[in-house]
């Protein structure tokens, strides 16, 4: 009886004007509640969610994007600027996005596992750290025996031309490493990425000497930023101070900033993907995947078309890389291990390789629980390993816990499960790719078919 | 008895031997060879120079003097190398597939074997044991880790791989990085939980820290002691053992006729009446006990372990099995032993043929640009058949 009232539930939601009242009204509470309680995470969670609403429920694709766009581009900067922590959030999460659907277009539609991903980001991160620092006039001191005052090699604003060089850089790199793997079997591209991840993060802590030009384990600080006019500011301060309560400053706009260039490059990403996937290149992507004997029997060029998409995926995490040197002013191998490369992984695999919206919402669903549920879990255990409470049926003082269990330092674990769980229960994802989803629709008259074929032939 | 004993196909047990004793041999006069001839080139350059502003002697005697410990060095780490790369080697032949969360499996046996020795130790019968009741405690520590480390080894496979089994190639790699990253975190969480700490150092008893040394030797003025420690004669001797014995498991019984039966042809092999789930089961756990007691070696050695431990060992034996050809034993223990000494030489000079700009800290890319090499211009590995695409 519950089930059925459930989906009579589900089938209405989907009628008539239901779906736009729903969003609207997810949307309204989200902000409400985030603006009456600007420290409380499940409002936050609530309104992150809506944009999830937005995009399940059924209305005019035109609604969608005004109201996605509205909520982008005006509601969370605002609501970001009110609480610093949630922007940071938010920077994370489309800066993980960002990694994410480039690291799709290698994964998802060509099918070549990259498990050093982070290494093209790293390479995008460095580049723009050391044009946009005085890491150039420090080359010839070894790591703090710099004297003060040296000059910057390059104008803040030569970021915007670093973001193509990043671009250029990292897609270089790809081909690069690319072109002698990519002849192999797909598994030996796996291993060889992962050696060039490390091979990327020790070069990073070792080239300090015999020049210095990485800084060693210390890093390159500060990377400067394009420059934000006081205009900017003055005109934002104009029309939003009622609402944000207070005079924002110049710092705090920049990761406004920073967040919107991340959206942007986003769009730009997503912008590629659609208009590649359904193209002559994303459909011998394809092909490539499901079986590159026959792809190649078909007259697809296997190794150029391997090597473009690995270029392009590189390419996005590169100018990425030059966003967070940028947005962080700092920039240190640590940054770029072996675990970030498998945290974008399994972002990519939990939402659904190939599909899109499965990614977004992949990445966004791992971050959160990385920088918000997991964090708060540990909060809430030493909390209670504060107060006398005892834990029932088996009687143990939670005083007694151990201090090492905490639970933000275990995301190895949370990575790993996810993959294993997510490999054996659901491989196409929480949102599984069109193409997908139309060859499982179609799965079952195919069984057929084959079934009467086989009697045939009997 | 005597029936057994007659049984036992003495050809077998010799070849791995022969095989080891070349390898070991080529490789090392080989590389030997390669080194001294750079550093007589080199001699007289700045790189030579500055060898001799820093030891007061050139840099062919420099070469010269520490080669035996490098040498030693390498065989040592050669030999651990070839008994984890077996373990990816063997999986490789049998399913066409990369355990990723062999390196792990490695850390779980390095840990078990440290943990029963510490606990050993701190109950005080490690401090008081007799010469013989310690090389018996070790070979128990090594025994113990081979368990878990193998039974680990088919957990995973039976909870992991095998509802994988059929799907598209990626399928159980991804698969494996998860239980490699799992694994990991959950020693962390063990061993913090139960130590407080994750780090754990093997305890100091027996002779194993003493050195058996064969002469001396003057370097400008400083005396060089030339000789073997026995931490590392007792890696290499009990390497050896093992690979003897899983030679002649796989080459001369029946189970390893079934183990090569399922690796060339699995339809084939369940007609002919092979169960191919448990040989590959089986697979799993003789490739686990291996990387196990590779694991409490390896602790001996270096003496220091922590959750992370299996990450680098893993991938270097890796590339090892893909060096030597990855699905072929031989080939494994080839790789194994000529990666171990690679490392060793470019950890050990190139810090003096670059005048000290690229140290030791380099001697992990290496390992990597070997790899790379390798699967540039010979990917089927030196003993290997052909992998390449079948486009």
């Amino acid at each position: 009886m519950a089930r059925f009232s459930l989906t009579n539930l589900l089938k209405t939601v989907q009628q008539g004007k239901w779906p736009y009242i729903l969003t609207l009204a997810h949307v309204l509470l989200g902000t409400i509640l985030v603006f009456l309680s600007p420290r409380s995470n499940i409002a936050f969670l609530l309104l992150v969610s809506s944009f999830g609403t937005l995009y399940a429920l059924k209305t005019d694709n035109r609604f969608k994007l005004v109201l996605g766009a509205f909520m982008a581009l005006v509601i969370i900067p605002v609501i970001g600027v009110r609480n610093i922590f949630y922007l940071e959030v938010i920077f994370q999460i489309s800066v993980f996005v960002a990694l994410a659907l480039g690291l799709n277009i290698v994964v998802g539609f060509a099918g070549l596992l990259n498990l050093g991903y982070v290494a093209f980001y790293a390479v995008g991160a460095y580049l723009w750290a050391f044009f946009g620092s005085q890491q150039y006039y420090v080359l010839p001191f070894a790591p703090g025996t710099q004297p003060p005052n040296l000059p910057f090699l390059l104008p803040g604003d030569a970021f915007y031309l670093f973001m193509f060089l990043a671009i250029i850089v990292a897609a270089l790199t790809g081909i690069l490493l690319g072109s002698p793997v990519l002849r192999l079997r797909g598994d030996y591209l796996a291993i060889v990425t992962l050696g060039f991840g490390e091979v990327i993060r020790q070069l990073a802590n070792n080239l300090d000497k015999p020049l210095n030009f990485t800084n060693g384990p210390q890093g390159i600080t500060p990377i400067q930023r394009p420059t934000l006019p006081q205009s900017v500011v003055d005109s934002f301060n104009a029309v939003f101070q009622p609402i944000v309560g207070r005079q924002v400053e110049t710092s705090t706009l920049y990761n406004v900033m920073f967040y919107l260039l991340a959206l942007f490059v986003i769009i730009i990403i997503i912008v590629v993907t659609l208009r590649l996937e359904d193209s002559k290149i994303g459909r011998a992507w394809t092909a490539i995947r499901e079986d590159e004997t026959a792809a190649v029997a078909m007259g697809v060029p296997l190794v150029s078309l391997k090597l473009g998409a690995f270029a392009a995926g590189a390419s996005f995490a590169g100018v990425m890389g030059a966003l967070m040197a940028a947005s962080r002013t700092f920039v240190s191998p640590e940054s770029f291990s072996f675990m970030q490369s498998i945290g974008v992984l399994s972002m990519v695999i939990l939402g659904g390789l190939g599909s899109i919206p499965g990614v977004i919402l992949g990445a966004a669903t791992v971050t959160i629980l990385n920088l918000q549920i997991l964090q708060g879990f540990s909060l809430y255990l030493s909390q209670l390993r504060q107060s006398d409470a005892i834990i029932p049926i088996i009687n143990f003082a939670w005083r007694d816990l151990s201090t090492q269990l905490d639970p933000a330092k275990y995301q190895r674990l949370l990575f790993g499960i996810i993959l294993v769980t997510m490999m054996i229960f659901r491989p196409s994802g929480i949102i599984p790719a069109q193409r997908r989803r139309r060859e499982q629709a179609s799965d079952k008259p195919d069984e057929n078919q084959a079934g009467t074929e086989a009697r045939g032939k009997g | 008895m005597k029936r057994f004993f007659g049984t036992i196909n003495i050809r077998e047990l010799m070849r791995p031997l022969g095989q080891m004793l070349a390898f070991s041999v080529g490789s090392a006069l080989a590389l030997s060879a390669i080194v001294l001839l750079l550093a007589l080139l080199m001699d007289k350059s700045a790189a030579g120079q500055s060898v001799v502003a820093r030891f007061n002697v050139s840099l062919f005697t420099y070469v010269l003097v520490n080669l035996p410990q490098v040498l030693i060095d390498g065989l040592t780490i050669g030999f651990v190398y070839a008994a984890i790369a077996l373990g990816y080697t063997m999986v490789y032949g049998v399913l066409e597939f990369i355990n990723f969360a062999h390196s792990e499996i490695f850390a779980v046996g390095a840990f078990v074997g440290v943990e029963i020795l510490i606990a050993l130790d701190e109950a005080g019968i490690l401090g008081t044991a007799s010469l013989g009741m310690a090389y018996l405690w070790l070979i128990f520590a090594i025994l113990a880790g081979m368990i878990a480390a193998g039974s680990l080894a088919m957990a995973v496979e039976r909870i992991a791989y095998r509802p994988l089994r059929g799907a598209a190639r990626l399928v159980p790699l991804i698969s494996a990085i998860g239980v490699s990253f799992f694994l990991q975190d959950l020693i962390r969480l063990v061993e913090s939980l139960t130590t407080g700490q994750f780090n754990r150092i093997f305890p100091t008893f027996g002779n194993f820290d003493e050195r058996l040394v064969f002469g001396q030797m003057d370097m400008g003025g400083t005396a060089i002691t030339l000789g073997i420690s026995i931490k590392s004669l007792i890696v290499i001797l009990s390497a050896m053992i093992m690979l003897v014995i899983l030679n002649y498991l796989v080459n001369a019984t029946k189970i390893g006729k079934a183990i090569r039966a399922v690796a060339q042809d699995r339809p084939t092999a369940s007609l002919m009446g092979v169960d191919v789930n448990r040989i590959i089961a089986l697979t799993f756990l003789i490739g686990g006990s291996l990387g196990g007691a590779a694991g409490v070696l390896y602790a001996a050695k270096f003496t220091r372990i922590d959750p992370f431990v299996g990450f680098f060992p893993g991938i270097k034996a890796f590339t090892a099995a893909v060096m030597g050809g990855i699905g072929n034993l031989t080939g494994a223990l080839l790789g194994g032993i000529v990666l171990g000494m690679l490392e060793t030489f470019a950890g050990s000079y190139l810090s003096a043929f670059t005048m000290g700009a690229a140290g030791a800290e380099y001697k992990d890319i290496f390992a990597f640009g070997i790899l790379i090499l390798v699967l540039i211009f010979r990917p089927q590995g030196l003993m290997g058949e052909n992998v390449a695409q079948k486009a």
